[in-house]
């Protein structure tokens, strides 16, 4: 009896999901649903704007991402400014690796005093606003050492992301198994020895995702050394506007330029991430 | 050094894991070419034991040396010493990013400084000596637990140490696969290897053992060769436990 059941069951199609979620997650309807959203939030903005007398000025923006004259094709200000922003996030997050890397093997070194000026490291530095930060490296401890406003840019941020850094670098190595570290002492290896071929091939995978989102958030970040003038993106973009009042047309623009090289970095992120999680 | 003094001593060693107090007065002493056979129940401190001689704990008072060297918590000569003492953990702890070569060739190379040539020549070897010479550029995931433990065993005999521990190696195998374990293992006693083992597998002791040790509650309660220690103990602890496990 049970034989035929399941024969006369086979094939037979399962039951469909209700009418109403059937519809809601379909493709156009999503679709529909997402362009009005959008068109709403456009819209609004743009008769606002407008009831505001705002003079909306796009054609003058191109020149300040390129120009292109009888002298060749040259780089507007505000991809110069983005150039400055990818070499001081650049610069700054080699820096904050650096210090991050020192600071995880300081508290993991299992030294007491190196444990403590670890974590006061690390208190002082999450506990303090990024804002602050960069006032303090740049109009206490920039006339103290004679560094410039560049340098203390660099700085503040090494410094900044190094405490996060640490911290990811330091759940990556935790995140390798206590065998793996037996195993490596066992065969003879010193701690340089160990952490070199053994533990931080293996924590890499733990630690990619969390560090690219690092990454991402120290591009972010660093628009915040406007305040000191320093020449990235956000400042050259302030001053274009107090040159031409521009604000809204020069603000959608380095939103979306900043949107763009995020997006980028989130891409080739992920593309190294599934290399690292295929071998394993 | 002379072949009559002892490779490993352990004197009047005490271990505290916070307040538990793991290892009470062990006084205990291996001979070159040895091969000494660990039991007793869980948590009765054979693993503690066998952890401190590579200095993988560190013990709290008592004296342990190992091949000429004294063992304590710090001591600088620690590192040179682990080159001498191969390891066979219960859990094999192979190198997970690494192929099965590499695996046997990372001591080799970087820490006995061996060419990378005649590393990985001493390791075919020792893989064939394992029955496995076929699995080398494979990764250990792609290995059976058997397989790998066979690995974690060629990868200490890579390391051409004198001293082999092995803790309850043979916990994670196949059946069919201890006894050729066993073989290599007794070549290698033959070739002048000091083991030291802890082990439930209580056939495997009486083949291969020159002295069993029987541990519980952190002390030692009975040391003999394996004909007398499996006919008859001296301690009733001791005939208890052998009753219990050599039931089936």
């Amino acid at each position: 009896m049970k034989s035929s059941d399941s024969i006369s069951l086979q094939g037979l199609p399962v039951r469909r999901p209700p009418p109403l979620n059937r519809f809601f997650s379909s493709t156009p309807v999503s679709i529909i649903i997402y362009c009005c959203i959008v068109g709403a939030i456009l819209y609004s903005s743009f008769t606002g704007a407008q009831s505001m007398g705002y003079n909306w000025q796009w054609y003058q923006i191109p020149k300040y991402i390129y120009t292109y004259t009888e002298d060749g094709f040259q780089f507007g200000e505000l991809m110069l400014g983005l150039w400055k922003t990818i070499t001081l996030s650049f610069t700054a997050f080699i820096l904050a690796m650096v210090i991050g890397l020192l600071v995880a093997l300081l508290r993991l070194s299992g030294l007491l005093i190196g444990t403590k000026v670890a974590i006061c490291f690390l208190e002082f530095v999450r506990n303090v606003p990024l804002l602050v930060l960069v006032y303090l490296f740049y109009y206490v401890l920039g006339p103290v050492f004679k560094y410039d406003r560049y340098t203390a840019s660099i700085l503040c941020l090494a410094v900044y992301h190094s405490a996060l850094i640490s911290e990811i670098l330091r759940a990556g190595i935790n995140a390798v198994a206590q065998g793996q570290w037996e195993a490596a002492k066992s065969i003879g290896m010193n701690k340089t020895q160990m952490y070199r071929y053994i533990i931080l091939p293996q924590s890499i995978r733990f630690m990619l995702p969390p560090m690219t989102g690092e990454v991402v958030h120290m591009v972010k970040s660093s628009a915040i050394v406007s305040v000191i003038a320093v020449a990235e993106l956000t400042t050259l973009g302030q001053n274009i506007i107090s040159d031409t009042y521009m604000a809204f047309e020069i603000w959608f623009t380095i939103a979306i330029i900043y949107m763009i090289v995020i997006l980028i970095l989130s891409i080739g992120a992920s593309q190294v991430e599934k290399r690292y999680t295929v071998t394993n | 050094m002379s072949n009559k003094l002892p490779i490993i001593e352990f004197e009047s060693v005490d271990k505290f894991y916070g307040k538990f107090h793991a290892l009470k007065n062990v006084s205990i002493s291996v001979n070159p070419g040895e091969r000494m056979v660990i039991c007793g129940p869980s948590g009765s401190g054979k693993s503690t034991l066998i952890r401190c001689i590579n200095g993988l704990e560190s013990h709290n008072s008592g004296k342990l040396t190992v091949d000429g060297v004294e063992v304590f918590e710090g001591s600088k000569n620690i590192i040179k010493l682990r080159q001498e003492i191969g390891m066979v953990f219960q859990q094999f702890n192979l190198f997970p990013h690494l192929t099965v070569l590499e695996n046997l060739t990372i001591g080799p190379i970087k820490v006995r400084k061996i060419s990378k040539p005649e590393a990985e020549l001493m390791a075919r070897k020792y893989l064939e000596r394992v029955h496995i010479p076929e699995q080398a550029e494979k990764y250990p995931a792609e290995l059976s637990g058997g397989q790998q433990q066979r690995v974690a065993i060629a990868r200490s005999l890579c390391m051409e140490s004198k001293i082999l521990l092995f803790d309850e190696p043979t916990s994670a195998l196949d059946p069919e696969m201890i006894n050729e374990v066993l073989d290599v293992m007794v070549e290698l006693a033959d070739s002048g290897m000091t083991m030291v083992c802890v082990t439930h597998e209580m056939g495997f002791a009486r083949k291969v053992a020159d002295t069993m040790v029987f541990m519980d509650e952190g002390k030692i309660i009975e040391v003999a060769p394996p004909d007398k220690f499996f006919s008859k103990p001296d301690s009733d602890r001791c005939r208890e436990f052998l009753e219990q496990i050599l039931e089936h």
